[in-house]
């Protein structure tokens, strides 16, 4: 199947909820092409609305339309939708717990040829601290489709981390899809990778590499940061001894600093994790910044490897039979 | 909504208003006099003429809305909504001790009638129109009001979100500038020069009317030609003194942010009746 980008589903997710939601508005500034809710703009004119390029009022504008019983949808890059506007997100939007829903496009080093002004690295970890706020990234256009759609009717705060690259489509219009419910992609007992985004394409590559060494890696795709899901993630926890994360942002506070949150309080086990080193972005082909940055699949592979080497031993022998 | 305020009736609440804040801040040991007491005649024009709300009634979908921006001036309001009924008077004294409602900063709906939280400067604006959008795609007819401090505009996203008002044609949104001279750190003019204010609202786009913001019948009528503009929005320029009323505290940057000690509260309140009886 053709690789399609993430932002895309939201355009498409957005564009299906101007038909079922009335409530549904759309704010960007000047950024709608991009993000794709030019789509929602061209179809529903009257329900959306430019702010120009001013981040900070389209914020405290979502959340006065919020305040009026709106449900609305503010996008942008994802740096700026999120960097520029942290204070207005936490006081107007998440203080007062309002129905706003953020969606970054953008987002992580797949920006490519733009650069590092223009690659969100820390938007997970300054998202995840703001209380209410529900944080979501979609493994690829389908889910990012249906996460768009159901955050509709989930209320709060929530924000979508959308890419502009091209990615794999891993899931199928069937595919049922909830926030907070993380989906075991790939079975297997040995060891359990996590990833979000573009890198749960990644740990099912590693986990097809590693499997002709006879290691049985779990894929968990946890496209919902925050809040997590708890059960799927303790449970491979215990039962494969040991952990992967992998994610395209920094190794600082995102999805590899949540989970290591969760498992140290609850069940700790090894951890590796793979993501940004404490540094910036920078130009490039997207494909060619994923291998400079060690975003690869070989990257998870060899995280994994490591992790393995000091899994404890009594775990590892009893493993549970091989999954075929 | 009286259709001809007393305005005799009126300057004697804002005395009383005035000697509440006061009792309230010393009592709660911090707090903002200054800028509470620069805007009493302001929100009394308010809530005593110009908003259209019911106490009774806090969630009416009708009613018109105010946004306090600058949640520092927020004793001043938690006094008008009591006084006004939509909470008890009694409850004023707990102001910024735990387990309060009526925190340093407010809280949308900790007691009823408080519309936004604020507290980081600026934002109240953006929100007055965002709620003026969704009501002008509901057909919804009604007011908001969103009273900022001199100080506070500063702020970019003020610009920006006074950008949007004109550019959208907002003309439900009516803005109120509590120009008290100072701010924080000294008279706003030496920290950070924004005038001419006048000017710079109507080159934005706006309908700017300036007035003496301790003049109750200037007070009352700017609200009324506001409520008549139509396809812009408005700002009301209220020139005002910081700490006005209390002789010691006008216009001294000292008191921006110090709770009067038990002498300095009876001296104001000994000065703030007086001035009522000469004024009535």
């Amino acid at each position: 199947m053709e690789n399609k980008p993430t932002r895309d589903g939201f355009g498409e997710g957005l564009l299906e909820l101007g038909q079922t939601h009335p409530n549904v508005v759309a704010l960007s500034g000047d950024l709608e092409d991009s993000a794709r809710a030019v789509w929602f703009k061209q179809r529903y004119p009257d329900r959306f609305f430019s702010v120009g390029i001013a981040e900070q009022d389209m914020i405290g504008t979502a959340a006065g339309l919020a305040l009026a019983g709106k449900i609305p949808f503010a996008c942008s890059f994802s740096q700026f939708v999120t960097g520029k506007t942290l204070e207005q997100l936490r006081m107007a939007v998440c203080y007062q717990n309002l129905n706003v829903k953020i969606a970054g496009s953008h987002g992580g080093l797949s920006v490519g040829a733009d650069g590092a002004t223009a690659e969100a690295l820390e938007e997970l970890a300054h998202m995840r601290t703001l209380p209410h706020m529900t944080v979501i990234v979609p493994c690829d256009v389908l889910e990012a489709k249906k996460a768009t759609i159901a955050c509709a009717d989930y209320p709060g705060p929530v924000f979508l981390r959308l890419g502009r690259s091209p990615v794999p489509i891993l899931t199928t219009e069937q595919d049922s899809y909830r926030i907070g419910q993380a989906t075991v992609m790939r079975p297997g007992d040995d060891v359990t990778i996590i990833g979000c985004g573009l890198m749960v394409a990644h740990a099912l590559q590693a986990a097809q590499q590693l499997a002709q060494e006879d290691i049985q890696a779990r894929v968990i795709n946890c496209h919902t940061i925050k809040p997590l899901d708890v059960q799927t993630l303790l449970r491979a926890a215990k039962e494969t001894g040991a952990v992967v994360t992998a994610e395209e942002h920094t190794l600082l506070g995102g999805l590899g600093s949540a989970v290591a949150e969760l498992l140290t309080q609850n069940h700790p086990v090894p951890m590796r994790f793979v993501g940004v080193q404490d540094r910036f972005g920078t130009s490039g082909d997207p494909s060619d910044l994923l291998r400079v940055f060690h975003l690869m699949p070989e990257d998870i592979v060899s995280a994994t490897r490591q992790v393995l080497q000091v899994k404890p031993a009594t775990l590892s022998s009893r493993q549970p039979a091989k999954h075929s | 909504m009286p259709s001809t305020p007393d305005i005799q009736k009126l300057r004697q609440l804002c005395v009383e208003l005035r000697q509440t804040v006061l009792r309230m801040i010393a009592k709660a040991g911090s707090g903002h006099p200054g800028g509470s007491l620069s805007m009493v005649e302001l929100l009394v024009g308010l809530y005593w003429h110009a908003l259209r709300h019911d106490s009774k009634r806090p969630d009416w979908p009708q009613r018109d809305l105010f946004f306090l921006s600058k949640g520092h001036g927020c004793p001043i309001l938690y006094a008008v909504l009591a006084f006004c009924g939509y909470f008890p008077k009694e409850e004023l004294m707990t102001l910024r001790r735990y387990p309060t409602r009526l925190q340093g900063h407010p809280e949308r709906g900790s007691v009823p009638g408080i519309e936004i939280s604020s507290g980081s400067l600026g934002q109240g604006l953006s929100m007055a129109n965002g709620v003026a959008l969704a009501d002008r795609l509901d057909g919804r007819l009604r007011r908001i009001y969103c009273l900022m401090g001199d100080g506070e505009i500063q702020e970019g996203q003020v610009w920006e979100a006074a950008m949007t008002s004109h550019h959208h044609r907002l003309d439900s949104v009516c803005a109120i500038i509590d120009a008290n001279q100072l701010q924080q750190n000294g008279p706003v003019k030496s920290i950070q020069d924004i005038e001419p204010l006048a000017d710079k609202w109507r080159a934005f786009g706006w309908h700017a009317i300036e007035i003496d913001g301790h003049d109750l019948k200037a007070v009352l009528s700017a609200y009324d030609e506001a409520a008549t503009i139509q396809g812009r929005p408005q700002v009301i320029i209220a020139r005002t003194v910081k700490g006005k009323g209390v002789s010691f505290m006008e216009l001294n940057p000292a008191w921006h942010g110090v709770a009067p000690k038990p002498d300095e509260l009876d001296r104001a309140l000994k000065e703030l009746q007086q001035a009522g009886i000469h004024s009535s």
